[in-house]
């Protein structure tokens, strides 16, 4: 209970603070925010729209730990805490896919440009959308595990080549340069803070929901068993 | 290591033979190529579309036909319910590779077919560096028949065969196809053997690692 109210309230002292702070050429005070050339106001988008992007990945990596387990272990429970963990991950993947999309639309001028970025979350959308057609697709709890945690280990082992193979085809926009350039981060103390503090509150929104996701699905899963 | 190539090959003659004997992939996988074909043909009609453009329209035709037919070693032995029977006869990494020494027979032959067809009739694709064509050819195959076989194996498995294969097989064959394309286009362009060799290397390491990986879960999709 404390947990939740803390987490409510640091989240909307960050949407707040991410919205209200000026950005200014030259940071004095505390509470100005720096100007990243190109980006101005939508830097903001920082705040988040990255932590979405960066809970989506995390989904699917807790995903593919608890499908590997299940594997070796055979236990259901395994398979509840991956499928959850997934659901959560695909809706976290629309999120950050919107919210970059609509980004995208004001800073490069039209809602998609096969960025790198773009086509890895595209990928990972295309990923979670087979894996819960997959899961559809499969009668049996103990077929539907093994299958979709073996999907997932495929399709995981793919998305690495995507690092390589994007810069070939076309060239990045992504504005992690602007911000990131020379291994020197050009975001001044208060934006880091407000940054990093997002992305602790957005992993710990993840896990809440992920936490309330997986007790409901047990306790599912045992009036199914008890039958009726 | 005799006795299990000699299994493998075994169960590669067995699929050969009862493919040979009703034919049904090979005859609806060669229609399948056929129409498309033609229905490229029509919709370009007196146009003139750059080689760049039909490199990829090519992988288009190879990724659809194989998967309408490369499901199908699997998806039978369901359907005739033999899946028992081969359990008894052999293990099931041996089995893995049985099926897919016939899915690289089968896809090669497809592939052969459909570049003889669409060098010979889509007049305005001319390669230019037939070393690097030819190279891509046969890797992409290679990958190509390695991720849609473990991909077979899942949804022989599933309620849902035909609609899921393609729905399934997409993510995980992007990065070889963006490759394939890509590697495609240099050979149009008739670019060094050298500036490609960047290409094959993903094809290759894709080809070794999706192997690889369906070789140590397949145990697991088998058994269910």
């Amino acid at each position: 209970m404390a947990f939740k109210l803390i987490l409510g309230a640091w989240l909307s002292i960050i949407l707040i603070v991410g919205f209200s702070f000026p950005i200014t050429t030259n940071p004095t005070n505390w509470y100005d925010l720096p100007f990243v050339p190109g980006l101005e106001d939508k830097a903001r988008i920082l705040f988040f729209h990255v932590p979405m992007a960066w809970v989506t990945t995390l989904a699917f990596i807790i995903s593919l730990i608890y499908g590997i387990k299940y594997l070796t272990k055979k236990n259901l429970d395994y398979d509840i805490i991956s499928s959850s963990s997934a659901g959560l991950g695909m809706m976290f993947c629309v999120l950050a896919t919107v919210t970059g999309s609509l980004w995208a639309k004001f800073t490069w001028g039209s809602f998609w440009n096969w960025d790198p970025r773009e086509t890895s979350i595209f990928v990972l959308l295309l990923i979670y959308g087979a894996y819960f057609a997959l899961r559809s697709a499969i009668d049996g709890d103990e077929k539907k595990a093994t299958l979709s945690a073996v999907y997932a280990i495929i399709a995981g082992i793919t998305v690495p080549f995507f690092i390589f193979i994007m810069p070939r085809i076309v060239e990045g926009l992504h504005p992690n340069e602007a911000i990131v350039s020379q291994g020197k981060i050009s975001m001044n103390k208060t934006m880091l803070v407000i940054f990093l503090s997002s992305l602790a509150a957005f992993t710990g929104l993840f896990f809440w929901i992920l936490n309330l996701k997986v007790r409901a699905a047990r306790l599912e899963s045992k009036y199914y068993l008890k039958g009726e | 290591m005799v006795e299990s190539i000699k299994i493998i090959l075994t169960i590669f003659k067995k699929d050969l033979y009862s493919e040979l004997r009703t034919r049904y992939a090979l005859n609806a996988l060669l229609m399948f190529v056929i129409t498309t074909l033609s229905i490229i043909l029509f919709s370009i009609g007196n146009e003139s579309v750059s080689p760049e453009l039909l490199s990829g329209v090519l992988w288009i035709i190879i990724f659809f036909s194989t998967m309408s037919g490369l499901s199908r070693t699997f998806v039978s032995e369901e359907e005739r319910g033999t899946v028992m029977t081969l359990h008894l006869i052999a293990k099931p990494l041996k089995i893995y590779f049985g099926k897919l020494l016939f899915n690289l027979a089968l896809l090669l032959g497809l592939n052969i077919f459909t570049v003889a067809l669409y060098l010979l009739f889509v007049t305005s694709f001319s390669v230019g560096n037939y070393a690097i064509f030819i190279t891509t050819i046969i890797l992409g195959t290679l990958g190509l028949a390695s991720g849609s076989t473990i991909i077979a194996a899942i949804i022989a498995k599933a309620n849902t065969k035909g609609t899921l294969y393609p729905v399934l097989s997409f993510p995980i064959l992007l990065p070889l196809l963006l490759t394939v394309i890509n590697a495609t286009k240099l050979s149009v362009e008739n670019a060094l053997f050298a500036e490609a060799l960047g290409e094959f290397q993903i094809l290759f390491s894709y080809l070794i690692v999706l192997t690889v990986i369906s070789f140590l879960l397949f145990e697991f999709i088998w058994k269910e």
